[in-house]
């Protein structure tokens, strides 16, 4: 589904990631693990688009398609969604009308049409009632106000209304505590899919508690140094980033 | 012949046709007259009309209407869905048959100024000017030298006016008219009433529309007052609205600015007892060539009063905006708070906004703020909604939506509220036209 290969990406002149090499099959779940300045939030910011980040060399495909010669929301409509870390406040834009439109621009982009007022209201207050959200929400700006928790669920019900293939989640366990936790875990197992694949990258072992991925990648100074299954995310809990780094070395 | 003969030689022409007035009328219509003829129209070298050039009034020829005439289909094809007591005005002309107020309760008197000078009812002769004398600018002088329409609103103490009090103004395609309607309103001790003047009128129409309000709210008295106007592209609206507080009043303008092609907005509260608050939230959208300057000031004359205030304004195209705000405390008048902000949001390189606030403040114990703000949309937000697989455009578009909610938040009626979001969305550039999506929100509401 994703292919990354040999990816190197510079930010304001510092090379960050070195060749970055990694693979995503449908119906897997991936957690991308590192230390601080590793590169991870680097990787998915990459593939979602943002600017400022030049590629040097190196591909990204997803489903064929060249992600690096796509709009940023042609990559939505594709498929590729990111939850990102620290969710940006849009004064003024209703939460309806962000997924509303956002929902509707992906069908229509795969030539479905919109989907009927009813039905997508239907779909909304299922998913919100998954995610333990008022639907007071709907109307409330896009994240303005939110706590930190909230932002957090807000993008996981971002994911349930649009379904991507593949659900980029950078860092969605921090600030949350543990019963926010378990709701957004909850949120993001329900996703998983033969047909979707989940990427988790995460600081902490923690959140692989509640979801358990089928890879764990290591990420240490701008390239994957060791993959393995959850069970790898465990002796990082115990031994922390540098036992790998030295095992690199 | 100068500009500002022509409309002399109109007001004296109507003055023969009009005939014999009572004493007190017909003074006030020669002092403004006199004040007119001794002003002419401003001119770009006065202060207060520095960025707003009238000549496309000034060099006008406008008539008076002579008939209110206009089908109910038409009306109605116009009118707010409102269930509202409702006076309409057609070119200026008040319109029995497209009014309704018979359900007033006895406590609210509702008259059409026409009706008021004809019947001399003395009563509406003392507070008539006296917030707006003709002083106040050429155009309330030539106000009052043509006044005869428009509509005198009384509220007898402790009253619940329990629907809105519609005021709409159409006007009509054809050789271009103008009118100068009054509005006067006293507000007595403890009421509250929701008062809406509305402009609107068929897209052909280019006439001018010069109106004075004067609204008295007395001690504790509640005023909602919604200027909706959304004049055709082609009208020049001229509006001079002066309020007086008492002690314990509260008021509040929303001023929402959609159409005309010169717009001038004087807006004037006057807080004068302890506790009067006044709000004052406006929004304009200017597109194609429209001109719209707000003018507004807040004169914090007692200690222990508090005025609120935000303006913004989304101008595309070569549209060219003005807000002007002053917030004047006078000598002593402590514990007062003043807040006033302005921002802008220009959708093109060619659209321009002159704001300048203003404070003046003569007393050191004061909470006061303001701030005016012009840029584009926040590039962040639009990177975010891209994420979601939102067009670029489209994100526009939704970013400009945002920026009027956070005025149109404030409106407590819906049926305005959503008219203006609607009106916002429609008349965004086609590439970020977002009317469809406003109308799904808005019908997933009910």
């Amino acid at each position: 589904m994703l292919q990354v290969n040999d990816l190197h990406v510079t930010v304001e002149g510092k090379e960050i990631l070195k060749g970055l090499t990694l693979t995503i099959n449908a119906g897997e779940v991936h957690a991308i693990m590192g230390p601080n300045g590793a590169g991870k939030s680097t990787l998915s910011a990459v593939i979602a688009g943002k600017d400022g980040y030049e590629v040097t060399q190196g591909t990204v495909t997803f489903e064929g398609q060249d992600v690096l010669e796509m709009e940023i929301e042609e990559r939505a409509q594709a498929g590729l969604l990111l939850g990102f870390q620290y969710p940006v406040e849009i004064p003024g834009v209703k939460n309806i009308y962000l997924l509303k439109s956002a929902l509707n621009a992906q069908r229509v982009a795969r030539g479905e049409g919109e989907m009927p007022a009813p039905e997508f209201m239907k779909l909304v207050k299922e998913k919100l009632g998954f995610m333990k959200m008022d639907a007071s929400f709907l109307q409330r700006a896009v994240n303005e106000g939110f706590s930190g928790g909230e932002k957090k669920r807000n993008e996981i019900l971002q994911m349930l209304v649009l379904q991507p293939k593949l659900a980029m989640l950078d860092e969605i366990d921090s600030g949350l505590d543990i019963d926010a936790m378990k709701v957004v875990a909850d949120g993001v197992n329900s996703l998983r899919a033969d047909e979707r694949a989940i990427l988790l990258v995460t600081h902490y072992q923690r959140l692989l508690d509640y979801i358990v991925p089928d890879k764990v990648h290591v990420l240490v100074d701008g390239r994957i140094v060791k993959t393995g299954d959850a069970e790898l995310a465990k002796e990082l809990e115990a031994n922390g980033y540098e036992g790998i780094e030295e095992f690199v070395a | 012949m100068s500009n500002t003969q022509t409309f002399l030689d109109t007001l004296n022409a109507r003055s023969q046709q009009r005939g014999a007035e009572p004493t007190w009328i017909a003074a006030r219509r020669q002092a403004g007259a006199a004040r007119f003829e001794a002003m002419g129209f401003p001119t770009r070298r006065d202060e207060e009309w520095k960025y707003t050039d009238v000549r496309a009034i000034a060099q006008g020829n406008f008539a008076l209407a002579d008939n209110a005439d206009f089908s109910q289909a038409q009306a109605a094809a116009l009118t707010l869905p409102l269930d509202a007591y409702r006076l309409t005005f057609v070119d200026g002309v008040f319109s029995t048959a497209l009014s309704d107020v018979d359900a007033l309760p006895s406590s609210v008197q509702v008259l059409p100024l026409s009706r008021a000078l004809s019947e001399n009812h003395e009563a509406v002769g003392g507070p008539l000017g006296r917030l707006t004398g003709v002083e106040f600018s050429p155009f309330s002088a030539l106000n009052t030298a043509f006044m005869e329409e428009g509509v005198v609103v009384r509220i007898a103490p402790g009253t619940v006016v329990e629907k809105p009090i519609l005021l709409q103004f159409l006007s009509r395609s054809g050789s271009p008219v103008m009118c100068h309607p009054r509005i006067l309103v006293e507000a007595a001790g403890r009421s509250e009433a929701t008062l809406i003047e509305h402009y609107t009128g068929e897209a052909d129409a280019a006439n001018f529309t010069n109106v004075v309000a004067e609204l008295m709210l007395d001690r504790g008295a509640i005023l909602h007052h919604y200027k909706l106007q959304e004049a055709p592209l082609g009208d020049m609206h001229v509006a001079s609205i002066h309020v007086e507080q008492s002690r314990d009043s509260r008021y509040s303008s929303y001023n929402l600015n959609l159409g005309g092609a010169l717009v001038r907005n004087d807006l004037i509260s006057d807080l004068n007892g302890q506790g009067a608050e006044t709000n004052f939230y406006g929004l304009f959208f200017g597109q194609g060539r429209q001109h719209v300057d707000n003018h507004t000031k807040v004169n914090h004359n007692a200690p222990l009063t508090f005025s609120n205030e935000n303006y913004k304004g989304i101008l595309d195209d070569r549209a060219h905006g003005v807000f002007n705000g002053k917030v004047y405390v006078k000598r002593d008048s402590q514990k007062i708070e003043g807040f006033q902000s302005n921002q802008n949001l220009l959708l093109s390189d060619r659209a321009h906004i002159d704001a300048k606030p203003e404070l003046e403040i003569y007393a050191d114990d004061v909470k006061c703020s303001h701030g005016t703000t012009t840029g584009q949309l926040d590039e962040e937000a639009i990177y975010a909604l891209r994420t979601r697989g939102i067009d670029e455009a489209t994100a526009r578009g939704l970013l400009t939506l945002a920026f009027a909610g956070e005025v149109l938040e404030k409106v407590a009626l819906d049926v305005i509220a959503e008219r203006v979001e609607l009106a916002v969305a429609g008349k965004l550039p086609e590439r970020f036209n977002l009317a469809g999506l406003v109308e799904a929100a808005v019908s997933l509401n009910d």
